[in-house]
């Protein structure tokens, strides 16, 4: 079996500040990842450089594509890796006003993708939309509803429905639930969860949130100032964190 | 009036401008920036299309100036009368006597013929701009033919609306490639940019672009294979003045009373229909 995503020595830095250093991992299809982290560990500029919104300074992230094999997304031309994140990726942001187009209704917003890769037939664009609504929960009746007018979680919601409908092998997360409340947290993990699980989906979840790799990620990645210092199954290194910094983040859950 | 260099501007600047008409030619529906002069006009007046007319002319081009498809209204006038007066050359309202035909907002009724050039005024080239905001985003965009935005726009508008409700400047794609903005002609004269015979120019002084549709190119409005794209005017209506059906009508509001009358926007048509008809009744 060929990996889904390999990364290589994976470096990025801003001038004199290190963002990650010197990354290598390895996700197979239908794994989960989770990233951990306290706030400035570099986690997001990893995440960033996997999906192609920032260009790392040394490294390889080779992507298994459904029709070239794995090739390197860093070197690969902007059109290819456009096309990429419009199709095989998805990512989904931690403030959803970032991924969603607020001025755009919800059946708009799950649409675009599948207009951007050539759907032109609005009966089955619509239909689509419809049924993507209803796998997140949202009434079908708030389909011409703008985004605005959707709770936040909601919102999270859609964004999920928005990034899924071309059906992606890969989904980049960064903080999921952040920002909601924790009623609200557990459903959408819970919707997560279902969707990753039944559509077999590979992810990247990047977090500091140690329930939510518990619940969703199989093998788990600590970052401290830009390093990775550990990593291991999810439970191993949440049950037997050897790192001393892995110790401190276990022992600080509330 | 010989204190002008021909058609007011020097010969460097016709240069520039020549330069960025033949690229925009060999590109079709590509926006090529060019640095654009002040000229003795407001912006919003058709400073884009007087310099690509200013560039295009020669002293024996025959000049015909519209506006919104009328040869007698101030912008039309003021611009024929520019022409004569800096280049002296041959003004028409004829559209088939015209070598070029600068336009505001409408494509002559009269099909146009292989030799002629329409230039076109255009208040925003962007056809992405109300969409995506950032410059540097939507050349990126047209770079990569990253176009579902545009169709999310129509998307909106059916479930909004339940049709396209976009009446004019309605985008077209040209040649399969590049999506443009047609400037804000109305939608019905859209099949027109199609498979023309003339040379269509498109020049936008503000935002300093020309962009161009080369004769006999596919030009195709965007649509959805169940929306399909319709040109629309105003439905069962004929000119009070020519009986034509088949052309673009004003609506003209003649009383306080409601009173109100449709009539060819196109001047040239309806008076040479009348014309015609007068001459049969004879």
């Amino acid at each position: 079996m060929t990996p889904l995503l390999k990364v290589e020595a994976l470096s990025k830095s801003y001038g004199a500040h290190l963002g990650c250093a010197d990354v290598n991992f390895t996700l197979w299809p239908g794994e989960v990842m989770g990233i951990v982290g306290e706030s400035g560990s570099g986690k997001s500029t990893l995440l960033n450089c996997l999906a192609g919104h920032m260009q790392p300074d040394t490294g390889r992230v080779i992507f298994d594509t459904r029709d070239h094999g794995p090739r390197d997304t860093v070197t690969m031309p902007t059109p290819e890796r456009r096309w990429l994140a419009r199709t095989d990726w998805a990512f989904v942001h931690q403030n959803p006003r970032d991924g969603l187009r607020m001025n755009v209704s919800a059946g708009g917003n799950v649409g675009e993708r599948l207009m951007a890769v050539g759907a032109r037939h609005y009966g089955d664009i619509r239909a689509q939309a419809e049924d993507w609504l209803g796998r997140v929960e949202i009434d079908a009746r708030r389909m011409d509803d703008r985004p605005r007018a959707f709770s936040g979680g909601m919102q999270q919601r859609l964004q999920i429905a928005r990034n899924l409908v071309t059906g992606p092998r890969l989904v980049f997360m960064d903080e999921p639930t952040g920002g909601l409340d924790v009623s609200v947290q557990a459903r959408l993990l819970d919707l997560l969860r279902g969707l990753v699980q039944r559509l077999g989906l590979s992810a990247v979840i990047v977090t500091h949130d140690l329930a939510v790799v518990r619940l969703l990620a199989d093998r788990l990645m600590v970052m401290k100032d830009g390093r990775v210092v550990e990593q291991g199954l999810t439970d191993q290194v949440l049950d037997d964190p050897q790192h001393a910094y892995t110790q401190l983040l276990v022992s600080s859950v509330l | 009036m010989t204190q002008y260099n021909f058609a007011y501007l020097d010969e460097a600047t016709k240069r520039m401008l020549r330069r960025a008409i033949l690229k925009a030619v060999a590109i079709p529906g590509y926006q090529v920036p060019f640095s654009s002069r002040e000229m003795p006009m407001p912006y919003g007046w058709g400073t884009g299309g007087v310099q690509v007319t200013a560039a295009c002319l020669v002293p024996e081009d025959t000049l015909k100036v519209i506006d919104q498809g009328a040869d007698d209204t101030t912008n039309a006038v003021s611009i024929r009368k520019f022409f004569a007066r800096v280049a002296q050359v041959a003004t028409t309202e004829a559209t088939s006597a015209a070598s070029v035909i600068q336009t505001r907002h409408r494509i002559p009724e009269t099909l146009l013929q292989e030799g002629q050039i329409l230039v076109f005024q255009v208040p925003i080239p962007e056809p992405l701009r109300f969409l995506e905001p950032r410059e540097t985003e939507t050349r990126t965009m047209h770079a990569l033919e990253d176009y579902g935005l545009m169709q999310v726009r129509l998307y909106e508008d059916i479930a909004r609306h339940g049709e396209i409700a976009r009446a004019y400047a309605y985008p077209v794609r040209v040649e399969g490639r590049y999506i443009m903005d047609p400037s804000p002609i109305p939608k019905f004269d859209n099949p027109k940019l199609d498979n023309s015979a003339a040379l269509q120019l498109f020049g936008a002084g503000r935002e300093c672009r020309i962009y161009a549709v080369p004769p006999y190119t596919r030009v195709e409005s965007l649509d959805f294979d169940d929306y399909p794209f319709t040109a629309t005017k105003a439905a069962g209506q004929c000119c009070a003045i020519c009986a034509a059906a088949d052309s673009y009508l004003d609506e003209v509001i003649t009383d306080d009373a409601g009173g109100r009358m449709f009539v060819c926007s196109d001047t040239d048509y309806c008076a040479t229909r009348v014309a015609a008809q007068a001459e049969d009744a004879a």
